[in-house]
């Protein structure tokens, strides 16, 4: 019988390695992925964001716990990819032009990757076309973008303006977030969302793809 | 704790006024957004120097370096090692041209911009980088360092150790914008916990800056001082807002000015200002703090 309780505590904790050796179990003993992933795993990564809003969590047991998830994932994935059962959705995120900061884009990625979405990261300092034709190449259903300058934020814009212009605006989902971006500002430039931290980024991303 | 000499003799009357913002001034002047501001040191150190003068004229008696990206780290590929000791060198030298005899130079050191958390960096290769700044900076002949902007405790430790290295005094300054009630680092560490470890570093000052604004730092100034350490406050005015466009900070001078109080009855002893302050917050600053003490209340 699958441990799916220590699964679970093993993620919320942290704990890649007893994840990992957990899931191994569990596996050999044909355990459903599928029952992995919504009895323990998702559940462990819903509390530990639960955890961040409430202050019980902050950055280093978040991402923890994101890095214990995607241990899991890398066993399960093969499986789900042979049963024909897809990711999340495909991400293509990347720190604007003009703004090298990558710490904050870097937990988002990891927290998405936890989130069971397949991450393209393309780094910081990413030019619009650069994003533009790496959707188009992976057919990538959500862009993230960066900012931590006030002097940076408009390239988010002029992003989205790029992925118009290629008739991919209608295709993709695109979510903002940094320290100095805002909802107001996420909206005037015409972005789908925006995501106040990393935890609450996996929550949005799940939205925006939901809404199709 | 035994007070560095050089810090007691200093702050013995009273709070200093510290600088305003740097990266914000300079972008007034003309830096662009993917400009290395560190760069203006060898490029365009007239500019540089101007923002440095203007602070010493509006009352600091402490005035920082344009060295904070100046770490082989932070700036990536774009230096060699050489060049990077020039940035440093060549910031301290300005800022000493600035001051005039008039206020000290207290370089700043800022963080790598890379993750120990995530193995993005090493310890080793941090202490590197700070050691190599630090000496940079001390062989310019900086009066002291400040280590400030710091998220992650583990990052700051490291710092303030190369700092210490060099024999000059050193401050450490944590942000504190996280949480619910903006009163902890990204890594969740509380004032109280930032101050004791900074402390425990050798930090000779321990300090809060950047954020999300003067008012919340108050209390948090209390809550370092807790350590025993002099205080070191240099708020953001407020956090930047996008405006039709344009970059707002919505704090004024005056708004800004009205928590110098405050910040002086919760301990700090050098007081300052971060992002979006320029030299009117600083003069407005400088007002307040020449009235003196406020009487007690009746």
């Amino acid at each position: 019988m699958a441990d799916l309780e220590g699964l679970y505590e093993a993620i919320l904790t942290g704990d890649a390695k007893a994840a990992v050796a957990l899931t191994e179990q569990a596996l050999a003993e044909k355990t459903d992925p599928q029952t992995l992933i919504h009895k323990s795993m998702i559940p462990a990564m819903n509390e530990a964001g639960q955890r961040y809003e409430c202050e019980e969590y902050f950055v280093p047991e978040l991402l923890l716990a994101a890095r214990a998830m995607k241990g899991s994932l890398e066993l399960i994935r093969p499986l789900l990819v042979a049963s024909g059962a897809s990711t999340a959705g495909r991400v293509v995120i990347g720190t604007v032009k003009g703004d090298l900061h990558d710490i904050g884009k870097n937990l988002v990625g990891s927290m998405l990757e936890g989130g069971g979405f397949d991450v393209i990261d393309l780094g910081a300092d990413v030019p619009a076309d650069k994003f533009v034709a790496t959707v188009q190449e992976k057919q990538a259903q959500l862009v993230c973008m960066s900012a931590l300058l006030t002097v940076t934020m408009p390239s988010m814009k002029t992003t989205i303006d790029a992925l118009a212009a290629a008739g991919l605006r209608e295709k993709v989902k695109v979510l903002v977030g940094g320290a100095p971006v805002t909802a107001e500002y996420a909206s005037e430039i015409g972005a789908d969302g925006f995501a106040e931290n990393a935890s609450t980024a996996v929550a949005a991303a799940r939205r925006l793809l939901a809404a199709g | 704790m035994a007070l560095h000499p050089f810090i007691a003799e200093l702050i013995a009357r009273g709070p200093v006024l510290t600088d305003g913002a740097w990266g914000t001034e300079l972008q007034r002047r003309g830096l662009a957004a993917e400009e290395l501001p560190d760069a203006w040191n060898l490029n365009r150190p007239g500019e540089v120097e101007q923002v440095a003068r203007a602070y010493v004229e509006a009352g600091s008696q402490v005035i920082l370096t344009n060295t904070f990206r100046s770490n082989r780290i932070a700036v990536g590929e774009r230096h060699t090692p050489r060049e990077v000791a020039n940035l440093n060198a060549a910031g301290v030298a300005i800022s000493r041209r600035a001051a005039e005899g008039k206020a000290l130079v207290f370089a700043s050191i800022g963080p790598s911009g890379k993750l120990l958390l995530t193995g993005d960096v090493t310890e080793a290769q941090l202490s590197e980088a700070f050691s190599e700044q630090a000496q940079a900076l001390a062989d310019g002949g900086a009066d002291a360092l400040v280590i400030e902007t710091m998220s992650d405790l583990g990052e700051a430790r490291l710092a303030v150790a190369a700092a210490k290295a060099t024999g000059l005094a050193v401050v450490a300054c944590m942000v504190f914008d996280s949480g619910k009630q903006r009163d902890r680092t990204m890594m969740g560490a509380t004032p109280e916990q930032a101050a004791e470890a900074l402390a425990e570093a050798g930090a000779d000052v321990v300090g809060a800056n950047c954020g999300n604004g003067i008012a919340g730092y108050v209390p948090v100034c209390e809550r370092l001082s807790h350590a025993g350490l002099p205080v070191w406050i240099k708020p953001n005015a407020g956090l930047p807002e996008m405006v039709e466009g344009r970059v707002v900070f919505r704090s004024s001078p005056e708004e800004f000015a009205s928590h110098i109080q405050g910040l002086i009855q919760a301990g700090a002893a050098f007081i300052g200002g971060c992002c979006g302050t320029n030299p009117d917050y600083l003069r407005a600053a400088r007002r307040i703090l020449d009235l003196g003490p406020s009487p007690p209340c009746a």
